[in-house]
């Protein structure tokens, strides 16, 4: 089961809106085997495609390296559908290469950039293998939320 | 010659579960060879034979010091003592 807070469903969605017709792409990292998506990071989808994404490979690396410096990784990999389902496409599938991660699929394909319902699906794919997983959302941390407030004031 | 290698949690199982080993060769076409003698079939996942030549997996990207080895020579990128060799695999689908 992915377990997610409502403020970082919201921004997936938001990012999910804000790039169609083109597929939205991005992460949300964790501190390394907690399972807790936390730091939302939407990232440019290279392909520009409303059919493909992939990380531009430069800002792959930045990523990566910024994970590894915080001791987390990728709880969640998403991608948005503009025009078909919320269900990993057998190139999502030949692709996926995160076994640990929530593969997050977005369907813009009703409402467009318009307000509106999204598909909002989760999936765990590994050795080509897909498994759809319950998606729960949880209140906004309030907490941290505060924190990142007070270090932004300045 | 140690070069530092590190390996993506998909391509641990044939590291045993090391997120970084060391390797070996002036190239890096000789580095993947040395890493294969190290841990069998980790080649395999990252070149591909293409009409007849070796070439890097198209989603595998590899970098040396932080630069993506496409730009730099691909396969013939050069490697010195303490080079840092990244492995990552692209995030992208459909």
């Amino acid at each position: 089961m992915l377990t997610i807070p409502q403020d970082i469903y919201d921004a997936v969605v938001a990012h999910a809106r804000r790039d169609h017709p083109d597929e939205a792409c991005g992460v949300v990292a964790g501190p390394e085997g907690s399972d807790r998506p936390e730091r939302f990071i939407p990232m440019v989808n290279a392909a520009g495609s409303p059919t493909f994404y992939e990380f531009d490979s430069t800002e792959l690396l930045a990523l990566y390296k910024d994970m590894d410096a915080r001791d987390e990784e990728p709880v969640v990999v998403y991608h948005s559908h503009t025009a078909t389902e919320a269900y990993p496409s057998r190139t999502d599938i030949g692709l996926a290469s995160e076994p640990n991660a929530h593969y997050v699929l977005v369907s813009t394909r009703e409402h467009g950039n318009s307000e509106g319902p999204v598909e909002f699906r989760s999936y765990r794919i590994i050795d080509g293998v897909v498994t759809e997983e319950d998606v729960t959302i949880t209140p906004t941390a309030a907490t941290e939320t505060v924190q990142s407030q007070k270090r932004s004031t300045p | 010659m140690a070069i530092e290698v590190r390996i993506p949690t998909i391509l641990r199982t044939y590291t045993d579960g090391a997120k970084s080993v060391e390797g070996d060769g002036g190239t890096l076409s000789a580095l993947i060879d040395d890493l294969e003698g190290n841990h069998p079939g980790i080649k395999e996942r990252l070149v591909e034979d293409k009409s007849g030549s070796v070439d890097l997996r198209r989603f595998v990207n590899v970098y040396i010091n932080d630069e993506d080895v496409r730009f730099i020579g691909g396969l013939d990128a050069e490697l010195s003592d303490g080079d840092q060799v990244v492995v990552l695999p692209a995030v992208a689908g459909g």
